[in-house]
C-alpha cells in the first residue's frame, strides 16, 4: 500500500500525513529494489503531484501539492541510490550514521583539532603503509624533488583502493540479501541487528577509503 | 478562456520573445515592426519615454547615457560581483549606491534597478502579445539561465511582477528548448541541450520518456556568452586605432558603441564568410578598417569557447554518463551558430549537433509549451511533463565558516531538506541562520542567498529547544523556509534579509511608479477591452436575430438596432476606447427589449418542459442577462 496521498474518492492531492521513503512508494523495508519498477512508480506519481498540473488550484490545495511533490522527489532521490537507500533504512533502524559523524566533525572544529577517524580495523596494515608513502610524497614536493616512483606507487594504491571501494558495493548487495531474508520471515531483531552492524561497518569502510583515495588525489594532483 | 492565456517569454541578455501555442504548434508573435526579436535594449528619450527593443537601438549610439542593454548580466547580483562586468558594459550606476543594496543603474536623469529594466522589456512583449490577441495578457511563463541562481530567479520573477504580468513558473532555457525540440521528435532517448546566449551558457543533460522531460543534469556558466566575444573584438580593435591612428577611444562612448555594433556585424558575417572588413569613419575624419579571416578569428574565440568545455564534462560526469551515451546533441542560442563551437560541440560528444532548430527561437516555443502544459495541456501536449533539477546545492554555513550542503545539486525540483537547530545559552530567544548557494567547501567562496533570524524561541535552558527548520526549493528554483518549535509547538518566526534582493515592499513600491510610464499600455489596454466587449455584444445581439424573439420587435425597433449596431461596428476599431464604449451602450439600450424578451421566451419554453438549453438563450439561467452591460473590474 502506498501512502495516501491522494482522496479515495475525489482523487485529489491530501495534505502530506508523515510517512517514511519507503510507505511513500509502498514498498517493504527491504533493499533490493528493481530500478525501472521505481522509476516507472515515480513517473506515475509525478503525473499527479507535480506542481505543474495544478497551477489554478487554491492556496492550500497547491501548499499540499508542493509539499507532497517534494517529498516524492526527496523519497525517489534517496530510494534510487543504493548508498543512500541503504543508509536510510539503517536510520529507520535507529542508527545516526551520517549525524554521528556530523556532530563529530562540529566536536572536532569547536575544539579547533583534526576530526579523528577511526581507521577500521580490517585495513589498518595497509593504510599504515599508505600514510608513509603520502607523507614522504608531501614532503619531496614540498623540497621541489618529486620522486618519480613514490608517484607511481601512489599510482599504484589509488588503483588498488579505488577497486576496493568498487568492491565494497558487492559486499554491501550480499549482506541486502541477508537483511531482506530476514523481513520476509520476520527475524527476531537481534538477528536484524547483527546484518545491521554489518552494513554499519561496510559502509565507515566504503566511507574511509573514499577519503583515502581523496587524499592520493590530493597529492598526485596538488 | 481569452483573458487566461498564458504566454511563454524568452528574456534573454540581447533579444527577447514572446510566444503561444496556436493550436498544436508553438508560435512567436511578432512586434508592431514584424519581427519576431525585441533587443533587449531599453532606451529614455527625449520627453522621458520609455522606449524598447529596435526602436531603442539608435539611442545606443545617439545618447548612450540613456540607453540600457544585457542588463540581464545584472540581474540579483550585488556591486561587489558586477566590478569586471563594469570595465567592459557601459553600466552607470547610481553614485549613491549603498554596499548591499540592490544595484541601480543610471538611465538619463534617472535610476533603475535592473529587475525594473527587465519589466520595460517584458511589458514590450507583453503588449505586442495583446496587440496580437486583441485581449488582455496577465500570466506568463518566463524563462531563465539553468544555471541561475537563487537571487537571479528571484530577481527575474520580481521583473514580472512590476511588469504586470503574473509568473506562474520559472522554467530553465535548456530544458525549455528540449520541450520544443520533444513536442516535435516525439523520441525516447537522452538528449544534450548545449545552449550558448549572448551573456550565459547551459548545459542539460535530459532523459526523454514517454512524455517525461527528466532533467538529469546540469551545469553552466552566467557569465560567458557572445557578449564576451564581442567585447574581445572590441578590445582589439580599440587597441588598433590607438596604436595605427593614436586615437584613444576609450572615453568616447558614441564611437565606442559605433565600433562594437561594427564587430558585432563582423562576427555574424564570419559565420557565413571566411574573410571580413570592419570598416568605420571616426571622430576627427579619419577611418579604421581591418581585415580579420575566419581562421584569424577562431583562434582569437577559442579560450572563451573553451570554457564551455569544462561545465560540458562535469554535466556528464554528475549524470553518469559517457558523450557516446547521448543519443542527440541539441544547439540552442544564437552563438551556436559559429562553426568553431559547432565543431567543438562535435569533438566533445563525438557526433554532429542536431541544427534544425532556430536558435533564437526555441527557447521561446519551449516556454510556450510550458504556458500550454500548465493551462492544461492539449492534445499536442499531452502527457508531456518536465522534471527540472536545481542547479546548485543547497547549504548552511556551520561552525568554522563551513558549508554543510542540504539539498544537492540536480536534485528534481520541488526539493526539501530538514535542519533542526537548538540555542547555545539559556533563555536564548533567536537563532540566525545563513543560507548559501554553490558548491565549495567554505561559506566564504558560496554564495550568500539569506540570512534568516528565528525569532521568538520561548525561553528554555540552552539546548532544550529543538527547531525544525524545513528549506524547500519550488518548482521555480526558488527557495522557501519555514520553521518551528518542536517543544511548545509554536511556529518560529523568521525575519529573511535577502542577501540581493528586493523586498516585497520595494516591488510593490516598483509597481506604482511603473504606472508612469504605462500611460500607454493603459490606453492600450483599455481599447483592447472595448474591442473584445464589443465583439461579445454583437455575437449576442446575431443569437438575437435567430431568436423567437426577434419577430415580437416592431419595425423601428429592428430599424433602430440596425442602425446601432452599424454604428459600433464603424467605430470598434477607433482608437479610442471611450468612442467604442458610447457606442456599445447605445446598442445595449437599444436592445434591451430583444434582451427581456429573449429572457421571456426562455422562460416560457421551459415551463413548457423545455429544458433552458433548448430555448437558446445561450447561457443557463444564473448567467448573466444576455445584453447586459458587461462588468469589468
Amino acid at each position: 500500500m502506498r501512502a495516501a496521498q491522494f482522496c479515495h474518492s475525489c482523487g485529489k492531492v491530501q495534505p502530506p500525513a508523515p510517512a517514511d521513503y519507503f510507505t511513500f512508494f509502498g514498498l517493504p523495508r527491504k533493499l533490493h529494489l528493481k530500478e525501472a519498477a521505481l522509476q516507472r512508480e515515480f513517473y506515475e506519481l509525478s503525473r499527479k503531484l507535480h506542481p505543474d498540473l495544478s497551477v489554478r488550484a487554491d492556496a492550500r490545495e497547491q501548499a499540499w501539492i508542493l509539499e507532497q511533490s517534494s517529498r516524492l522527489n526527496d523519497a525517489y532521490r534517496t530510494l534510487k541510490d543504493p548508498i543512500q537507500r541503504t543508509q536510510y533504512l539503517l536510520g529507520l533502524e535507529g542508527v545516526q550514521l551520517e549525524e554521528q559523524s556530523k556532530s563529530a566533525t562540529e566536536e572536532a572544529r569547536t575544539a579547533g583539532t583534526v576530526k579523528k577517524q577511526v581507521v577500521p580495523p580490517a585495513l589498518l596494515e595497509e593504510v599504515f603503509e599508505l600514510n608513509l608513502q603520502l607523507e614522504e610524497a608531501r614532503l619531496a614536493k614540498k623540497m621541489g624533488e618529486p620522486d618519480p616512483e613514490l608517484v607511481r606507487e601512489l599510482e599504484q594504491q589509488k588503483k588498488k583502493w579505488e577497486a576496493q571501494f568498487e568492491e565494497s558495493l558487492e559486499e554491501l548487495k550480499g549482506y541486502w540479501h541477508e537483511w531482506d531474508k530476514l523481513i520476509d520471515h520476520d527475524a527476531a531483531p537481534e538477528k536484524r541487528a547483527a546484518v545491521r552492524d554489518k552494513m554499519v561497518d561496510l559502509l565507515n569502510r566504503r566511507n574511509y577509503i573514499r577519503n583515502l583515495v581523496r587524499d592520493v588525489n590530493e597529492v598526485l594532483e596538488g | 478562456m481569452a483573458s487566461d492565456r498564458i504566454v511563454g517569454i524568452d528574456l534573454g541578455t540581447t533579444n527577447s520573445l514572446v510566444a503561444f501555442m496556436q493550436g498544436e504548434n508553438p508560435v512567436v508573435i511578432p512586434g508592431e515592426d514584424g519581427s519576431n526579436l525585441v533587443p533587449s535594449v531599453v532606451a529614455l528619450d527625449e520627453r522621458d519615454q520609455i522606449i524598447v527593443g529596435n526602436a531603442a537601438r539608435k539611442y545606443l549610439i545617439e545618447t548612450p547615457e540613456r540607453a540600457i542593454y544585457s542588463v540581464k548580466r545584472l540581474m540579483g547580483r550585488g556591486v561587489e560581483d558586477v566590478r569586471d562586468e563594469l570595465k567592459l558594459f557601459p553600466f552607470h550606476l547610481a553614485d549613491d549606491l549603498q554596499a548591499g543594496e540592490v544595484l541601480r543603474i543610471r538611465l538619463g536623469e534617472k535610476t533603475f534597478t535592473p529587475p525594473e529594466v527587465s519589466a520595460f522589456v517584458l511589458r514590450q512583449l507583453k503588449r505586442n502579445a495583446e496587440r496580437y490577441f486583441g485581449a488582455p495578457v496577465t500570466k506568463a511563463v518566463i524563462t531563465v539561465p539553468a544555471y541561475f541562481n537563487d537571487a537571479q530567479r528571484q530577481a527575474t520573477k520580481d521583473a514580472g511582477r512590476i511588469a504586470g504580468l503574473e509568473v506562474l513558473r520559472l522554467v530553465n532555457e535548456p530544458t525549455a528548448a528540449s520541450l520544443a525540440y520533444g513536442l516535435d521528435k516525439k523520441q525516447n532517448g537522452i538528449i544534450a541541450v548545449y545552449d550558448l546566449g549572448g551573456g550565459t551558457f547551459d548545459i542539460s543533460i535530459l532523459k526523454l520518456q514517454d512524455g517525461i522531460f527528466e532533467v538529469i543534469a546540469t551545469n553552466g556558466d552566467t557569465h560567458l556568452g557572445g557578449d564576451d566575444i564581442d567585447n574581445l573584438l572590441l578590445t582589439i580593435a580599440l587597441d588598433d586605432i590607438l596604436g595605427d591612428l593614436k586615437i584613444d577611444l576609450r572615453r568616447n562612448a558614441e564611437a565606442v558603441q559605433a565600433l562594437r555594433k561594427a564587430v558585432i556585424d563582423a562576427k555574424i558575417q564570419l559565420s557565413q564568410h571566411t574573410t571580413v572588413t570592419i570598416s568605420i569613419e571616426l571622430p576627427g575624419g579619419k577611418h579604421y578598417a581591418r581585415e580579420i579571416t575566419r581562421e584569424n578569428f577562431e583562434g582569437l574565440i577559442q579560450p572563451i569557447i573553451d570554457r564551455t568545455v569544462g561545465p560540458c564534462r562535469q554535466a556528464l560526469k554528475d549524470a553518469g554518463l559517457k558523450p557516446e551515451q547521448i543519443d542527440e546533441v541539441v544547439l540552442v542560442g544564437g552563438s551556436t551558430r559559429i562553426p568553431k563551437v559547432r565543431t567543438l560541440v562535435e569533438e566533445l560528444f563525438q557526433r554532429k549537433p542536431h541544427v534544425d532548430l532556430n536558435p533564437d527561437e526555441v527557447v521561446a516555443l519551449g516556454a510556450a509549451v510550458q504556458a500550454n502544459i500548465l493551462s492544461g495541456g492539449s492534445e499536442a501536449t499531452e502527457n508531456m511533463l518536465l522534471l527540472d533539477v536545481t542547479p546548485l546545492s543547497l547549504g548552511i554555513e556551520v561552525a568554522g565558516g563551513v558549508t554543510d550542503k542540504i539539498i544537492l545539486r540536480n536534485s528534481t525540483i520541488p526539493a526539501s531538506a530538514t535542519q533542526h537547530y537548538t540555542t547555545q545559552i539559556d533563555g536564548q530567544a533567536n537563532v540566525a541562520i545563513h543560507v548559501l548557494q554553490g558548491e565549495r567547501e567554505l561559506a566564504k567562496d558560496c554564495r550568500s542567498l539569506a540570512r534568516f533570524d528565528l525569532k521568538g524561541i520561548p525561553p528554555m535552558p540552552a539546548g532544550m529547544p529543538r527547531i525544525e527548520v524545513k528549506f524547500l526549493i519550488d518548482a521555480n528554483g526558488i527557495l522557501q523556509v519555514s520553521a518551528r518549535e518542536q517543544r511548545s509547538g509554536t511556529e518560529a518566526q523568521i525575519e529573511v534579509q535577502p542577501s540581493y534582493g528586493l523586498t516585497d515592499e520595494q516591488v510593490e513600491g516598483m509597481i506604482l511608479d511603473s504606472f508612469d510610464y504605462a500611460e500607454e499600455d493603459f490606453r492600450q489596454r483599455q481599447i483592447i477591452e472595448a474591442r473584445s466587449e464589443a465583439d461579445t455584444i454583437l455575437a449576442a445581439l446575431e443569437k438575437g436575430r435567430k431568436s423567437p424573439a426577434w419577430g415580437v420587435l416592431t419595425r423601428d425597433e429592428t430599424k433602430n438596432i440596425a442602425r446601432l449596431e452599424k454604428a459600433l461596428l464603424a467605430v470598434k476599431n477607433a482608437d479610442d476606447h471611450k468612442v467604442i464604449r458610447e457606442a456599445i451602450d447605445a446598442l445595449n439600450q437599444g436592445t434591451m427589449r430583444l434582451a427581456e424578451l429573449m429572457m421571456d421566451s426562455a422562460v416560457a419554453t421551459a415551463l413548457k418542459g423545455k429544458t433552458m438549453e433548448d430555448a437558446d438563450v445561450g447561457e443557463g439561467p444564473t448567467a448573466p442577462h444576455p445584453m447586459a452591460k458587461a462588468e469589468f473590474e
